[in-house]
């Protein structure tokens, strides 16, 4: 609206040419200060952008390695079992109901039971079970070789030798129909698993008619998931049990609770460091000028001026030192994450506000602080270089 | 005259050397803390673990095959070969007996729950609870509630020398019993203590002291198998060799090395007939956690040490580019370079010694603090460390002070003296 313009005063053109150049010196002596002083705003920049980088990096690697703990955690196996209520079986498309209920990425295998007999007449219990997700699920199991042809099974290590199989072929009876089988292969785990033959459920349920009674799942996830997943669970199958397996549970909420405690008082410790860092090499900059302070009072600067143009530029010197040491940190948890869990970590932007109003807010002590205490000196005592 | 220098420069600015001193004992505490915090976590952690519950099984040498499904056993209980509980306590008596946290023994007996035609067929587990043992003049508790801390108990855990039952809460609600009730168990009137939840196959079983299962069973002394709950080394190539294969000097060192595998080779030896294994599920993993976990802290130290280093040299070369006046009056007076350099060194070592001591005490009661409210132990401080810091201190100073002082010393005396700096 150049009309509006053209019909004001002479007065307000005035007013806005000094505003203008105010602004203008004000910019240009932000810039020639650190131009001027190169090695000094360097070395305060410097400062700020170590300090923001470390805490950058703490701050990814506390949200982060939770979660990176977390994937470490779900090789201890299922932290939640479906099972069939007494007397009743699952539903037949329970691992289905189970999938798409908490998602492609989340692991549940089923298990059947039952006893079968060896043609000496000794009894052993027979798992049937999808061995592709079992081996995923159970990392621990120690298996000489999976089974990959229909009639081959997995033998746990005391079945063998308690039924003397020695590797060769032998059959198993259940209600009259008897499955002749190969061990394919042993398996050790050191728990009850190793008393028991696994073999393909397909296989098992053409021979016993039994489905399968167990969903063994991994819930991914904190344990506000985990309980939000069990409770989806329910309604999805309402006819069976859902129930968390207590020791998984409660020992990865122990160790990462104590975890993450120690990496907080750490990363607590680490950023009150830099601070303390970035402070003293400010407050000797901003002391350092004391004669620049002094000039600009002697020319009639007022103290709100003064204050202002020391605080701007330690404000600038905040956001710029922010912004790099940002990039660095996030490139230093990245590292950290690929040397210790050979996995980068993911960059997380919303710690960037976190940061940039730290570093803006340490800026703004360390200028103000030295300020306040040059205050009460004459200029021309600074002048005098006294 | 160099002693009066260094004195004086102390004395009149006393407040310039406090906020250098402040930088150097807070960048030490910090450093200490985090070395001392770095070196212990490993420990700790490990112990942590245990709350994933014992990792080592040790069952009888000719087992016969648990049929066993869902917490049932389905196979008479008498069936079987037995250890013996006299044997128990000697498990305190291995190499490895500090590492080992906990064991508590197990007999399942297959009983009847209730009277008459409506008895229900339920497994009575005998174990220790938090039993007194002896193992020579050495008295010690241990039980479930060390090595299965997951074990949750609604009223009261059961005394281990009376007849008072553990009730799983599955079994519970069919009987429709609770804490204070009285079950009859094969014939015998027994009280229920309280109602065990674990989220697992005893969440359908009846848990009761051992002496009650073993005297149910007829069998006084017998224990099926034997939980244990130990602190393991992480595995390495050496771990999993097999013993019979080694050489004296490496079996020497697989032998006196905490792995799971060599403690399981001592459990064997100390109980006669008995096979011990890993339980895998829980052994196996924590190895990768307590790695990780110990890899992530050592990083992070390294990030403590650098950030204070950092601090440090910063508070020193702030103190020294101010003293620029004084070096230019030396030297207008005739002080060499060196000689400059040597007073400001000085009072670097000084301050350095004096931070390093005050951030080495600072520093290990922080790491105490963290201790106590983390992990509800002390972290302990090695001495060796002492040194170490105190070196750390000197030369981070000597470090950050270096490029201050050989600006202040390059500088023209003329223009110092101006006020031109």
């Amino acid at each position: 609206m150049s009309s509006v313009a053209n019909l004001s005063s002479p007065q307000d053109v005035a007013r806005r040419r000094a505003k203008g150049t105010h602004v203008a010196m004000f910019v240009r002596m932000l810039v020639r200060a650190a131009a001027l002083r190169r090695g000094r705003a360097a070395s305060a920049l410097l400062a700020m952008v170590v300090a923001a980088a470390v805490a950058t990096a703490m701050m990814n690697l506390y949200v982060d390695v939770q979660a990176k703990l977390r994937t470490e955690f779900r090789n201890y196996g299922a932290n939640v079992v479906v099972m069939a209520k007494d007397g009743q079986a699952l539903p037949a498309d329970a691992l289905t109901r189970v999938e798409s209920t908490l998602g492609p990425q989340t692991l549940a295998v089923p298990f059947s039971y039952v006893v079968a007999r060896t043609p000496k007449g000794q009894s052993v219990v027979v798992v049937g079970t999808d061995f592709g997700r079992a081996r995923q699920l159970n990392h621990w199991w120690n298996v000489s070789h999976w089974p990959a042809a229909s009639g081959e099974a997995l033998v746990g290590m005391k079945a063998d030798s308690a039924l003397g199989l020695d590797r060769q072929p032998f059959e198993l009876s259940f209600q009259g129909r008897t499955l002749p089988l190969q061990a394919a292969g042993l398996l050790q785990t050191g728990a009850g698993e190793d008393s028991r033959i696994f073999i393909d459920q397909a296989a098992f349920t053409q021979w016993t008619g039994v489905s399968p009674s167990t969903i063994e799942i991994a819930v991914a996830g904190s344990a506000e998931e985990v309980e939000r997943g069990m409770k989806e669970l329910v309604s999805a199958l309402p006819t069976a049990d859902v129930r968390p397996i207590r020791q998984i549970v409660e020992g990865e909420a122990n160790v990462l609770t104590k975890t993450r405690k120690t990496l907080y008082a750490s990363a607590l410790l680490i950023v009150l460091t830099a601070s303390l860092c970035v402070l003293a090499t400010l407050i000797g900059w901003v002391f350092d000028r004391r004669r620049d302070f002094a000039i600009m009072k002697a020319l009639g600067a007022s103290e709100g001026l003064v204050n202002a143009f020391f605080a701007a530029e330690a404000a600038v010197l905040g956001v710029v030192g922010a912004a790099l040491g940002f990039l660095i940190g996030i490139g230093v948890a990245a590292w950290i994450g690929r040397v210790n869990f050979h996995a980068p970590v993911v960059p997380r932007f919303s710690v960037f506000p976190y940061v940039l109003a730290g570093s803006v807010a340490v800026a703004l002590i360390s200028a103000v602080l030295p300020i306040a205490l040059l205050r009460r000196v004459q200029p021309a005592i600074i002048l005098r270089g006294e | 005259m160099f002693a009066r220098l260094v004195y004086e420069s102390f004395r009149r600015q006393g407040r310039r050397k406090l906020l250098a001193g402040v930088a150097i004992t807070l960048g030490v505490a910090v450093a200490t803390a985090m070395i001392a915090v770095a070196t212990d976590i490993g420990d700790k952690i490990n112990r942590e673990l245990r709350s994933y519950g014992a990792n080592l099984i040790v069952t009888p040498q000719e087992d016969t095959l648990d049929v066993e499904i869902g917490g049932v056993n389905l196979k008479p209980a008498s069936d079987g070969a037995f250890l013996n509980e006299d044997d128990l306590p000697r498990i305190r008596g291995t190499f490895w007996h500090h590492n080992i946290v906990g064991f508590s023994p197990m007999l399942p007996v297959n009983v009847k729950v209730g009277e008459g035609a409506g008895a229900l067929d339920a497994t009575l587990v005998g174990t220790y609870f938090n039993k007194l043992l002896h193992f020579g003049k050495d008295d010690f508790t241990t039980g479930v509630t060390i090595t299965h801390p997951w074990w949750k108990v609604q009223g009261a855990w059961p005394d281990d020398e009376m007849s008072n039952v553990l009730l799983g809460e599955r079994l519970a609600a069919k009987l429709d019993k609770r804490a204070g009730d009285t079950i009859e168990v094969s014939g015998r009137q027994l009280n229920v203590a309280g109602i065990l939840s674990t989220g697992a196959a005893e969440d359908d079983q009846i848990v009761a002291p051992l002496s009650l299962a073993q005297s149910i069973l007829g069998k006084p002394g017998a224990v099926r198998r034997i939980y244990v709950s130990a602190l393991t080394k992480p595995q390495d190539a050496l771990a999993a060799k097999d013993p019979k294969t080694m050489t004296p000097e490496v079996y020497d060192r697989w032998y006196c090395s905490p792995y799971v595998q060599s403690i399981a080779y001592q459990l064997q030896e100390a109980i006669p007939h008995s096979h011990a294994e890993q339980i895998r599920q829980v052994a196996q993993n924590e190895g990768t956690v307590l790695s990780r976990i110990k890899g992530l802290m050592l990083l992070v130290t390294f990030a403590a040490l650098f950030a204070s280093a950092l601090a440090v040299s910063a508070a020193m070369a702030t103190a020294i580019f101010e003293r620029r006046r004084e070096v230019g009056l030396m030297k207008a007076l005739g002080a060499g370079n060196v000689a400059v350099a040597a007073v400001f060194f000085t009072e670097a070592l000084l301050l350095a010694l004096l931070g390093g001591v005050t951030g080495f005490i600072a520093g290990s009661l922080l790491a105490r603090q963290i201790g106590l409210s983390i992990f509800d132990s002390q972290i302990s401080i090695e001495p060796v460390v002492f040194p170490i810091i105190l070196a750390i201190a000197v030369i981070v100073t000597f470090a950050g002070s270096a490029a201050a002082i050989r600006k202040a010393v390059k500088f023209d005396p003329v223009f110092a003296l101006r006020g031109e700096a």
